[in-house]
């Protein structure tokens, strides 16, 4: 294994987690909800009609946010490595998994982890697991650039 | 205020993907990527969530309802099933393919690559004939 130094952004990797883990606390603590973005997203497609504006005015914020950030500083790079093929079996995939498996990396990865939940710890296990061997299959055995 | 904290929060979460690198599905890539040249940054913004997130939620599930007053509503389930460990079987693999996630999917929806829209019609997509498929079970 080899660590990419040039690329590696410790600080504001973990000041932008300190940011998420900030956001999905207001989430709870004041509105009692857990801030996974697969199930918000989920819950308006099923027009279930509790609590439904909250999860529409969390996802617009969500939404808004790099608009907001570009009328101060210029937005981070947004590089994609995939084509438009790629593009619809990945969101495919990540819209049905995230519904099954009931989470996806907010959910599950930082909202279940930080609660104990061992179905969260499972979930975030399985999801690394396949993510990490689906771009090793892809990169190092097929030699796609994905 | 239970609509304006939804939104801050959603806001701040926004903030918070795009400082950490999350937004840009090539970092995420490079993260999943072990055997060429790694870069752990993402592995320091699960750090940096959980260690600000476990405070509130500890509490969180000590309580009923929330500061303003709505009811808690915490995850019961208890069981690892087939589809927990299927389904997020198969998001990995999404996630491996394209480097987006749905927190990200929505961050940048509205930043100009045609490439976030196609990954979220389809996101949706999937949602929906997930929907479909749940509605025909409980008939």
């Amino acid at each position: 294994m080899t660590l990419d130094w040039i690329n590696f952004t410790p600080w504001s990797s973990l000041a932008g987690g300190a940011l998420i883990g900030l956001a999905a606390s207001l989430f709870v603590v004041a509105n009692g909800r857990i801030a996974g973005i697969s199930g918000l997203i989920g819950s308006l497609l099923q027009r279930r009609s509790e609590g439904v504006s909250e999860a529409a005015l969390f996802l617009l914020g969500l939404l808004i946010a790099p608009l907001l950030w570009g009328l101060f500083a210029t937005l981070p790079r947004i590089e994609f490595h995939s084509g438009w093929l790629g593009l619809i079996v990945a969101g495919a995939l990540v819209g049905i998994g995230t519904r099954y498996g009931s989470g996806c990396t907010s959910g599950h990865g930082v909202c279940g982890l930080s609660r104990l939940s061992r179905r969260s710890m499972v979930a975030t296990a399985c999801f690394m697991f396949s993510g990490f061997a689906t771009v090793y299959v892809l990169r190092h055995l097929l030699g796609a650039w994905t | 205020m239970i609509k304006l904290s939804a939104f801050i929060a959603g806001l701040l979460f926004g903030f918070g993907l795009l400082l950490a690198g999350m937004a840009n599905p090539g970092k995420v890539l490079a993260f999943l990527d072990l055997a060429g040249a790694w870069d752990p940054s993402l592995a320091l913004v699960m750090v940096g969530a959980i260690g600000v997130a476990v405070g509130p939620l500890t509490w969180a599930r000590r309580q009923s309802s929330s500061l303003l007053g709505r009811p808690m509503q915490l995850p019961v389930k208890r069981e690892l099933d087939p589809r927990l460990i299927g389904g997020s079987l198969l998001f990995g693999i999404g996630w491996g393919i394209a480097g987006i996630c749905p927190g990200p999917a929505v961050v940048i929806l509205l930043t100009g690559h045609w490439q976030a829209i196609v990954f979220m019609s389809a996101m949706l997509a999937g949602m929906l004939l997930f929907t479909a498929l749940e509605a025909r079970r409980s008939h």
